[in-house]
């Protein structure tokens, strides 16, 4: 039996649905709305595990899962290279992730300008600029590639548009599909600032123990979704 | 013996011979408080060490490398001149895959000393070649001093002198300024469309136009750069005579005494290196001196020059094939005048890993 993890709620998760749908393989909730169980029709040896988004990452990479649809920022933030493969991009779930500071900084307009103003904000201010993320390992890359320095990344699960305003960051780095929150706070992106340009896909775990009986399901399930014939 | 213990026993072999030529030996905290760590580094030693955090401590670090507690602990209260050497786990996390170990000995020996910093340098470099002796490693030896020395002299602007200093460790990063500097690559397209913005105000106007006032970061900060961005839009290029001396020096790579003569050759054009380039010349007069072959000793200019690292002067490696470096150090005047609030005294030093020393003498 092969487990696919899918997002448990909210649009990610009918959006994901409608895929499969689309491709012949039904999916749904089963039981009650609090019930985190689902069934699958027109498939056969496929299990649907309905996870947090944001836990199908771990659950790949543990192996619990053979399958699982959760955007790519969160698994290139959480996973190393070679514990996931990239089945198929799903075309929906976009997002952007970029480096977004104060509209009023009309001397900051590229990534070198944030180095460089960097280097002036901890002459003047005695402590590094910081930026607020839950994007730790992909920004850290990400400006360490492009030689940027005197940042510090601070912890912000959530609301991380508002803790420039609040005071918390002098910038921050996070996901933004129409930038509308980010104007509603006073932010502007870099015009370079594109971290990672993030989409739902369909992973395929490598810890996964897959038996032959797993191989030839999922050969069922490619030959309806379209996909490649092995997961990796 | 267990290769654990083998390779404790290597260590404890190069610490005492190191006590043996003079030094103190110290020990130093695993647990390292992060704030000093990431304040010297930046956020890159994150991705490099290993952060935990306690509740009454706050963030601390695996200790990543010895040279930050010792160096604390002799400004805090050492007498000079001072040697010291120690033997510890250092802890680096490493990518998957790369089969290197995330957890090894260091063992180290550090030099204070105001005397005679040529002397002390190679002091350094060939008692580390003694100790290596019969391994078949391959010494490599640079010296940012020089590079930094050429910045300094270059007929510019104090703001782009500054900026390249600050990135002297960032190849990347320093190239592409020296770049755009020197009028090498066209100012990106981000750059031009700012300047132009910045032209239809006053920085206070532009400010204002630009909607409500956030952040820490104040008016008069912002203001100040825009200023000085349209300062620097009118600075003229580096010289084209000037950059290709830079450039020249970025890739120079030779023998030592080879290298010190092509040196001597453009310090004439680039008289600012002079200071710089008499020093390198009394260093291979003193590693001569302690018997190294400076005909054949190898040296690259841009040795050293890499993120998390702090050498602004000689700096070396021992190398073997199919491995991280045996053994490195170098010249760190600049973090004892960081470390020590004002106070600062020359230093240099470096470290073997007595684990590779044991792999190559098949102890393990």
């Amino acid at each position: 039996m092969i487990r696919v993890g899918v997002p448990s709620k909210g649009r990610l998760m009918q959006d994901t649905f409608d895929w499969f749908g689309a491709r012949g393989v039904v999916m749904r909730r089963s039981g009650s709305d609090r019930e985190y169980s689902g069934v699958v029709e027109g498939v056969e040896g496929v299990v649907p595990v309905l996870l947090s988004a944001g836990e199908i990452p771990r659950e790949l990479a543990a192996g619990r899962i053979h399958l699982g649809v959760t955007g790519s920022d969160l698994v290139r933030e959480q996973l190393a290279e070679d514990e996931v493969a990239e089945v198929a991009k799903l075309g929906f779930g976009h997002a952007d992730l970029v480096i977004a500071v104060p509209a009023v900084w009309i001397d900051v307009e590229t990534v070198d300008d944030l180095d460089a103003a960097a280097a002036g904000f901890r002459k003047a201010h005695g402590h590094r600029l910081r930026i607020a993320t839950k994007y730790h390992r992909l920004v850290r890359d990400f400006l360490q590639a492009q030689g940027v320095a005197d940042y510090q990344l601070i912890d912000s699960q959530g609301a991380t548009e508002g803790t420039v305003k609040n005071g918390t960051a002098e910038c921050i780095a996070d996901i933004t599909s129409s930038g509308e929150t980010l104007r509603a706070n006073h932010l502007r992106i870099l015009s370079d600032g594109m971290i990672h340009s993030s989409q739902a896909v369909l992973w395929a775990s490598r810890v996964a123990e897959w038996s032959a009986a797993d191989l030839a399901a999922y050969a069922g399930l490619a030959a309806k979704l379209g996909i490649v014939a092995r997961p990796f | 013996m267990t290769p654990k213990a083998a390779i404790r026993a290597e260590g404890e072999r190069l610490l005492s011979a190191f006590v043996q030529a003079g030094a103190v030996p110290v020990e130093a905290d695993i647990l390292q408080p992060a704030g000093t760590l990431l304040d010297l580094y930046g956020e890159d030693i994150r991705a490099r060490a290993y952060v935990t955090d306690d509740p009454v401590r706050g963030e601390m670090m695996l200790r990543p490398d010895f040279t930050v507690p010792v160096v604390q602990a002799h400004m805090a209260h050492g007498a000079e001149p001072a040697r010291y050497a120690y033997l510890g786990e250092v802890f680096r996390k490493q990518a998957r895959g790369s089969g290197r170990a995330s957890e090894y000995l260091q063992v180290g020996y550090e030099v204070f000393d105001r005397a005679a910093p040529e002397a002390a340098d190679a002091e350094v470099f060939a008692l580390f070649r003694d100790l290596l002796a019969g391994l078949d490693l391959r010494p490599v030896t640079g010296d940012i001093g020089i590079l930094m020395a050429a910045v300094r002299g270059l007929a510019t602007s104090e703001r782009r002198k500054a900026a390249l200093l600050r990135h002297v460790w960032r190849p990347v990063r320093f190239k592409a300024l020296l770049d755009r500097f020197a009028g090498r690559a066209p100012v990106p397209a981000g750059r031009v469309a700012l300047l132009e913005r910045l032209k239809a105000g006053t920085p206070a106007q532009l400010i204002d136009e630009a909607g409500t006032f956030v952040g820490l970061r104040s008016a008069e900060e912002i203001a100040a750069r825009a200023e000085a961005l349209v300062a620097d839009a009118e600075t003229p290029p580096i010289k084209a005579t000037e950059a290709a001396l830079l450039y020249d020096l970025l890739s120079l790579e030779a023998p030592a005494a080879h290298a010190l003569s092509h040196l001597r050759g453009i310090t004439p054009m680039l008289p600012a290196i002079g200071p710089a380039v008499d020093r390198f010349a009394a260093r291979l007069d003193a590693l001569a001196a302690r018997g190294v072959d400076v005909s054949t000793l190898a040296f690259e200019a841009s040795h050293g020059r890499t993120a998390l690292e702090y050498y602004d002067g000689f700096v070396f490696s021992f190398l073997g094939d199919g491995m991280p470096p045996v053994a490195s150090g170098g010249r760190y005047d600049a973090l004892t005048a960081v470390l020590g609030a004002g106070a600062f005294i020359p230093a240099v030093g470096g470290v073997i890993r007595p684990g590779l020393v044991a792999r190559l003498k098949g102890a393990i």
